[in-house]
């Protein structure tokens, strides 16, 4: 299978299409990859060939919609552009914008990788807005976890763990997702400069304040174009409140572009510049809100979250030295390479994580989940 | 408050608990004077918030920080004691019930506030920090969101094995969506970090996982949380309705208007009847039932969805509609509904509270489920709930001097759970299984998703010794992990293969 994130064959491809078929391929294969729309394919470490690719695009079902009560059970195969699209018909959606590979990015994909967006800075993670659950074990059951409603604690929240766990556990067939209003209006401001410092110090000033911004983000083009911070506003008072942002950029220092009410383009280019150009890669660096400066000094080409500490760098697909460079200049901020070319994946760890407790736990679960490592075998941290 | 009602203990003794040993060495560890073992002493620990469970606990142990406690689990492996971790006690599913042959390890000595790091919007603590103080280590200009109603006495490491909710978790989220950090002393004694101050560490979400793990898989010794900005403005009103089905449908309308509110909270009649006579607000004594609902943010969002606000509430026929003009009269407001639960004793003897949750728009008819309920069994029923979570206190009351009515009021408790269940819902949103609510376990999972669950168990805590017992419907073992798949020798030439 071939995606714009990469290539990964295998001998064997179904189409299984409920979850107890995807529990039983599991139990009767040796090495599974389990696949949605492709678009990330060159994510993680090259890891064992797989025997089998499992395609989730039979999963495709919104099962539930429940709009009152802004909650949506859908099937791993479901896009997340099409998803959106039913919920934007009563005024709400999923909030959660990770680049969607021009629309063919799954909701089991963006889970499996814990994807995100700009977003993020006021929903939260995937983690934040899943609340419940089925995935398919290697040992062949189907199990369930979480809840259909937006509040419950009862059971192990294993849709957190399912989260971000490269399919590595198991397959996630369906999630249980808290849904969002639609902001009626918003308004994107602008502040830009050339100096590191002023921009960090800039992003620090918006972040502590009670602003209720949607986003909050940053780009960066290396130290002679400079960067910016886009703001974005909304509610019934985005105005009020992107007359506040633009005052506070401009007292930090910031030069600051008229407001932008047209602004899904300049939001738009945030998302792609978190994936690699061609031949090119993308490290995930999880830094602090104070080390932003760092951050910016340590490279040429990023976006983020500014007040998450969140960036991703984007580095020539070759440059293993420079994977190295970055991590040594931003230790201990986690560094992961994302979206590489193979050669580079087999080059440098992708995943960063050094032996030790942590990792012996990480491998404790790995072995209790799936004992025999049928789920992509070697793709994820530390080997598992 | 209630008085407890005498249960049969989680687990019995079994006879070869090694005391001697056991409190000679985290004497060694902690100090004689942290080690308690006079019944006397150990009575004050025989219960959690949920007093109808007791169990006088062999030993407790009051660690003074992380490398104490790390050192006395340790102990308590290589014993093969099992203990359970405590903070203050306040917890309302008996997660923190004692075990007659284990060790009691209460974390109320933990209590440093270790970091404030405002620039990176954390602060770092220990576990028997108290929710409230998080909130004035960072006050006047950030906050700690997740508010329980015990927020001034409950503990944070508490919180974080509950994964507590509280009044504002409808716009702001849980305990889970605010930890960022954890150093976990795991059940054989080793220390883990999971997470940090950054966010998105690589690797499983083991803190994901941890939190709200009833401290069945370890216990966390330091802990990192995610403090948010203060909102510039908080406006607060209270609508009275002529009934509960009335106020439910003014709950769907504002949340329909996209409004998405700090708090949206209602009381019934009777909770209302209880409240008065402990906060004096003096609530119309004919209402039917109260939505408290608040609203937070920046000043000119909040005044305008305010107005909006105001007449929705209006439009779905409330009776009248009270704005909190000042700080005091929002405290008044709030005291009305966090007196809830102790004020249910006022009006009845003995009570249980439940924690169901339902999908918001199912309200009215789970409502109305449960008034047939009450009438069929002869009880009250108080309902206090978090509308917009949809998570239900029905407080059913009976009095336990009466043979049977204890007897029949949890039996009645317990249809509640099914038909909050039948509503697609669940059976606890935020105070935890623990011991009470094991048995509907399987009527919210399958097997096979208990399984699964016991299978992250086993990961953490293999020989089950971090409070068994608790959350799991029916005990279980952890088996031998099967060794890593390794590719046989023929298999590799080819000669075979595992088809």
């Amino acid at each position: 299978m071939t995606g714009p994130g990469g290539t990964l064959a295998a001998p064997g491809l179904a189409r299984p299409r409920d979850s107890g078929e995807v529990a039983a391929l599991l139990a009767e294969s040796r090495r599974v990859a389990p696949v949605g729309g492709g678009t990330k394919l060159a994510w993680g470490a090259p890891g064992d060939a797989p025997d089998l690719l499992l395609s989730t695009e039979g999963l495709g079902a919104i099962v539930e919609h429940n709009a009152g009560d802004l909650t949506v059970i859908l099937e791993a195969g479901v896009t997340l552009r099409g998803a959106q699209e039913q919920f934007a018909g009563v005024g709400q959606r999923l909030a959660l914008d990770p680049p969607d590979g021009d629309g063919r990015a799954t909701v089991g994909g963006i889970l499996a990788t814990a994807d995100s967006g700009p977003l993020r800075h006021r929903y939260g993670a995937v983690r934040d807005l899943i609340l419940g659950v089925r995935v398919a074990l290697p040992d062949g059951t189907v199990a369930r976890a979480g809840s259909n409603v937006i509040k419950n604690v009862a059971g192990y929240d294993l849709a957190k763990l399912m989260c971000g766990a490269l399919g590595t556990l198991g397959v996630i067939c369906e999630a249980t997702l808290r849904l969002h209003p639609l902001p009626e209006q918003s308004i994107t401001v602008w502040g830009s400069a050339t100096d590191p410092g002023v921009l960090a110090r800039a992003a620090r000033l918006l972040a502590g304040r009670a602003l209720e911004l949607e986003a909050l983000d940053l780009r960066w083009d290396g130290p002679a174009a400079g960067g910016c911070l886009l703001a974005r506003a909304v509610g019934r008072a985005a105005a009020s409140t992107a007359g506040t942002v633009a005052a506070l950029m401009g007292e930090a220092g910031l030069e600051v572009d008229p407001v932008h009410e047209d602004d899904a383009e300049l939001w738009a280019e945030q998302r792609a510049r978190q994936r690699a150009l061609p031949d090119g890669a993308v490290v995930r660096v999880s830094a602090l809100p104070a080390d932003l400066e760092r951050v910016l000094g340590a490279c040429e080409s990023a976006v983020g979250r500014a007040a998450l500490g969140l960036a991703w760098v984007r580095l020539d697909g070759e440059d293993a030295a420079g994977v190295e460079r970055l991590r040594a200049a931003l230790a201990p901020a986690p560094c992961v390479v994302l979206d590489a070319p193979e050669a580079l994946r087999r080059a440098v760890d992708p995943w960063g994580v050094v032996e030790g407790p942590e990792l012996d736990l990480l491998r404790r679960v790995k072995a209790r989940f799936d004992p025999t490592g049928v789920c992509n075998p070697g793709r994820f941290a530390g080997g598992i | 408050m209630a008085q407890p009602v005498p249960a049969p203990p989680a687990r019995p003794p079994s006879g070869d608990f090694p005391a001697a040993e056991l409190v000679r060495r985290v004497r060694a560890i902690c100090g004689d004077e942290h080690v308690l073992t006079h019944p006397h002493d150990l009575r004050t620990y025989q219960s959690d918030g949920l007093l109808h469970y007791h169990v006088v606990p062999p030993v407790a142990v009051l660690p003074g920080d992380g490398e104490q406690v790390r050192e006395v689990v340790a102990v308590c492996h290589e014993l093969s004691v099992p203990w359970v971790a405590r903070g203050a006690g306040s917890g309302l599913s008996g997660g923190a019930l004692p075990i007659a042959d284990g060790v009691l390890l209460v974390l109320s000595r933990m209590r440093r506030v270790l970091e404030v790091d405002l620039e990176n919007q954390r602060v770092v603590v220990e576990p028997g920090v108290t929710n409230i103080a998080v909130s004035h280590a960072v006050a006047p200009d950030y906050f700690y969101p997740p508010d329980p109603s015990s927020q001034i006495v409950c503990s944070i490491g508490g919180n974080v094995a509950e994964n507590s909710g509280g009044a504002h978790c409808f716009k702001y989220g849980f305990t889970t969506n605010y930890v960022t950090g954890l150093e976990v002393v795991l059940p054989d004694g080793g220390v883990v970090e999971l997470g940090g101050k950054h966010l998105d560490p690589p690797g499983y979400d083991l803190l994901g996982a941890f939190v709200g793990s009833e401290g069945t898989l370890g216990v966390a010794t330091r802990i990192t949380l995610r403090v948010v900005p203060a909102p510039e403005s908080v406006k607060t009103l209270v609508a009275f309705f002529a009934d509960v089905r009335s106020a439910g449908a003014a709950v769907s309308a504002i949340v329909s208007a996209g409004l998405v509110p700090a708090a949206i909270e209602m009381m019934d009649a009777l909770a209302i009847h209880a409240s008065e006579q402990m906060a004096h607000a003096g609530w119309p004594p004919e209402a039917g039932a109260a939505l408290l609902v608040e609203l937070d943010g920046p000043r000119a969002e909040c005044e305008a969805r305010f107005g909006e606000l105001e007449t929705l509430c209006r439009e779905s026929e409330s009776t009248g509609v009270r704005v909190a003009r000042t700080a005091a009269e929002r405290a008044v407001f709030w005291k009305m509904r966090k007196s809830a639960f102790p004020a249910a004793g006022r009006i009845s003897s003995h009570y249980f509270v439940q924690d169901g949750v339902i999908p918001r728009t199912r309200l009215p008819e789970v409502l109305g489920r449960i008034e047939e309920l009450g009438r069929e069994y002869g009880l009250r029923i108080a309902n206090v709930f978090h509308a917009g979570d949809g998570n239900l206190h029905p407080l059913v009351c009976f009095d336990g001097h009466r043979p049977g009515e204890a007897a029949r009021a949890e039996e009645l408790s317990g249809l509640i759970l099914e038909a909050c269940l039948n509503a697609g819902g669940s059976i606890t949103g935020e105070h935890g299984v623990g011991v009470d609510k094991r048995a509907y376990m399987g009527k919210m999972f399958t097997e096979a998703d208990l399984a699964a669950f016991q299978m992250l168990r086993c990961a953490f805590d293999p020989d089950g010794l971090a409070n068994p017992g608790k959350v799991m419907p029916t005990p279980r073992l952890c088996g031998e992990v099967p060794g890593p798949y390794r590719v046989h020798p023929l298999e590799a030439a080819g000669l075979a293969d595992r088809f």
